[in-house]
C-alpha cells in the first residue's frame, strides 16, 4: 500500500514546520503549553461542524483567536505563559468536546486521514512555505529575544510583535498537522523532535536541523508504517519520534557531549 | 544622554519606584546603590522600555543602548552557543563578523566561549559574553546590573578595566553596584534608593555615613582613600 504523493509533500512540509517551530518553542519554555495549546483547535471543529464548513478552516480560526488571545494576555499580566495556556486551553479542550460528537471528537483528537481536496493541499502547502520562511527571516531575532526579552529590547527589536507573528505561527502549524495527527499529538510532534534534537546538537543550526530530519523522519516513516500495519496514522508517528527521543537518550549516555 | 522625571513604576499596589529624578550627562557614569529590593534593576528595566511605567524617560537622540542584565535564567542544556548569540547580533546589526573577535579580546574572552553551549558558561564568562554582545554595536551608553557579581577577583579587575576603557572612549556608563570602592572609582555621580529615600549628587558629597547607614539598614564603615576620581 502506497501513499499518494501529494499528501506525502503535505505531511512532510507540515513536518518541516514543526520542527522550526518546535525548536523554539522549546527555547521559548512552552514544551506543555505546545501540547495545550493544540486542543483550542476543537471548538473550532465543533462550531465549524455545527455551521457545516470545512473543520479544519474552523480549526484554523480557533488557533489563530487562541494565539492572539495568549498574547493579549501575556502583555496584561504577568503570568507565565506556561499558566496561561495550561489555564485557558485545557478549557478549550472541555468546550470543544461538548460542542462535537463521539465519532468527530476521535478525529478531530487523533486526525482524520482521507483524500486532500486542492484547496487543503495549496493552502497546506502555502501555510508551511510561510512559517518555514518566518522562523528562519526572524531566526536571530527569535533567538535574541527567548534569550532575553529585555536585551532584544535595546536591540531594536519589536519584541511584542515578534511574540505575536510566533504564536500565530504556531497555531498555523498546529492547523497543518490536524489532519494527519489531530489536536491531541500535533504537539507532541511539535515538542518531541525538538527535544531529540536538543539533546544531541552543537549548537542552533545543529538543533534545528536535526529536529527538521526527525519530525520529517517521523512523519513518513510513520505514515507508512501506520499503512503497512493498519493502524491510526498519528498515534504511529508521534511513537516513531519517541522512540528517537529514548534513543536519544542512550546516545547522550556515551559522551555525545 | 538621559533626562528622568517623575519615574514611578507600580505592580498592582505596589510602588516599586516612586517619583524618581534625575540625569545622565553624556560621557558621564552614573553609579545606582541601594538595598536588595530597592527596585534598582527595575529601574533598568524602565529605562529601556521594559516595564510599564509614569513620569518621563528621554534619551539623546542617536543613543545606542548596550544592556547587560545580571544574569539570565538558562536552562544548561540549551544547544545555543557563543558563536549562535553573538554572529545573530552581529547579522542584526549589519556588522561584519570580524568584530566579533575584537569584541571578545576588549572584554579578554577567548574565542573558544565561541564553541561552548551558554548554559556551560562559568558566571564570568557569561558576563562578560553578554559585555561583548552589547559592545557588537559600538554602544553610546551601557546599562551594567552588577556586572562583577558572582566573579572572581582577576574576572572583576578585567571587568573593571572594560568599563574604565570604555569610560575614556566617551561612552556613558549606567552601573549599579553594591561595591562602594567600585562607585567611588567609577561614576560621576551616584543615586542611592531606598524604599523612602532617595538621593542623587557626587559620591563624595552624597555618601555620608548617615545615608549609607539608610541605604543599607545598618552602619557601614567606609574609608576614602584618596586616589584620583574618573
Amino acid at each position: 500500500m502506497s501513499l499518494p504523493a501529494s499528501s506525502v509533500i503535505l505531511s512532510a512540509s507540515m513536518a518541516v514546520a514543526a520542527g522550526l517551530i518546535g525548536s523554539y518553542g522549546l527555547m521559548r519554555r512552552m514544551t506543555l503549553a505546545a501540547d495545550a495549546f493544540s486542543h483550542v483547535a476543537l471548538p473550532g471543529i465543533g462550531v465549524a461542524i455545527l455551521f457545516r464548513v470545512n473543520p479544519l478552516a474552523g480549526a484554523l480560526v480557533a488557533l489563530l483567536l487562541g494565539a492572539l488571545l495568549i498574547w493579549t494576555l501575556e502583555g496584561r499580566t504577568r503570568l507565565a505563559t506556561e499558566t496561561i495556556i495550561g489555564v485557558v486551553f485545557s478549557a478549550a479542550l472541555a468546550i470543544g468536546a461538548l460542542l462535537t460528537t463521539g465519532e468527530q471528537l476521535m478525529d478531530a483528537l487523533f486526525g482524520a486521514p482521507g483524500a486532500l481536496s486542492n484547496v487543503e493541499l495549496i493552502a497546506g502547502l502555502a501555510g508551511a512555505a510561510a512559517v518555514t520562511a518566518f522562523v528562519l527571516l526572524a531566526r536571530d531575532r527569535l533567538i535574541v529575544t527567548f534569550l532575553s526579552s529585555d536585551i532584544a529590547r535595546t536591540a531594536g527589536i519589536d519584541v511584542r510583535r515578534l511574540s505575536l507573528l510566533y504564536l500565530l505561527a504556531f497555531g498555523v502549524t498546529v492547523a497543518l498537522g490536524l489532519r494527519y495527527l489531530g489536536a491531541l499529538l500535533m504537539g507532541s510532534l511539535m515538542i518531541i523532535p525538538a527535544a531529540t534534537a536538543r539533546r544531541l546538537a552543537p549548537n542552533l543550526t545543529g538543533m534545528l536541523t536535526i529536529a527538521v530530519a526527525l519530525s520529517v523522519f517521523a512523519t513518513l516513516f510513520g505514515s507508512w508504517l501506520a499503512a503497512q500495519t493498519g493502524r491510526e496514522t498519528g498515534p504511529v508517528i508521534v511513537s516513531v519520534a519517541a522512540v528517537c527521543f529514548f534513543l536519544s537518550l542512550a546516545s547522550r549516555r556515551e559522551g555525545v557531549r | 544622554m538621559l533626562e528622568v522625571e517623575h519615574l514611578s513604576v507600580r505592580l498592582g499596589d505596589v510602588d516599586l519606584l516612586r517619583d524618581l529624578s534625575f540625569s545622565v550627562p553624556a560621557g558621564s557614569s552614573l553609579a545606582v546603590i541601594g538595598p536588595n529590593g530597592s527596585g534598582k534593576t527595575v529601574l533598568f528595566r524602565a529605562l529601556i522600555g521594559a516595564l510599564p511605567h509614569s513620569g518621563s524617560v528621554r534619551w539623546a537622540p542617536g543613543a545606542r543602548i548596550g544592556y547587560v542584565p545580571q544574569k539570565l535564567d538558562l536552562e544548561r542544556d540549551l544547544p545555543v552557543t557563543g558563536r549562535d548569540l553573538l554572529f545573530a547580533r552581529a547579522r542584526l546589526a549589519a556588522r561584519p563578523p570580524s568584530e566579533i573577535d575584537s569584541a571578545l579580546t576588549r572584554v579578554g574572552l577567548l574565542p573558544d566561549v565561541l564553541k561552548k553551549l551558554v548554559g556551560t558558561l562559568s558566571g564570568g564568562q557569561f558576563q562578560r559574553l553578554l559585555m561583548a554582545f552589547a559592545l557588537l554595536t559600538s554602544p553610546t551608553v551601557l546599562l551594567l546590573d552588577e556586572p562583577t557579581a558572582g566573579v572572581d577577583e582577576p574576572g572583576q579587575e578585567r571587568m573593571n578595566d572594560t568599563v574604565r576603557r570604555l569610560q575614556a572612549e566617551g561612552v556613558t556608563v549606567l552601573l549599579i553596584s553594591h561595591d562602594l570602592s567600585v562607585v567611588f572609582r567609577f561614576a560621576t555621580n551616584v543615586l542611592c534608593l531606598t524604599r523612602d529615600h532617595t538621593c542623587f549628587g557626587i559620591p563624595r558629597e552624597v555618601l555620608t555615613p548617615d545615608i549609607l547607614a539608610q541605604v543599607y539598614g545598618e552602619p557601614v564603615g567606609l574609608f576614602v582613600h584618596d586616589e584620583p576620581a574618573r
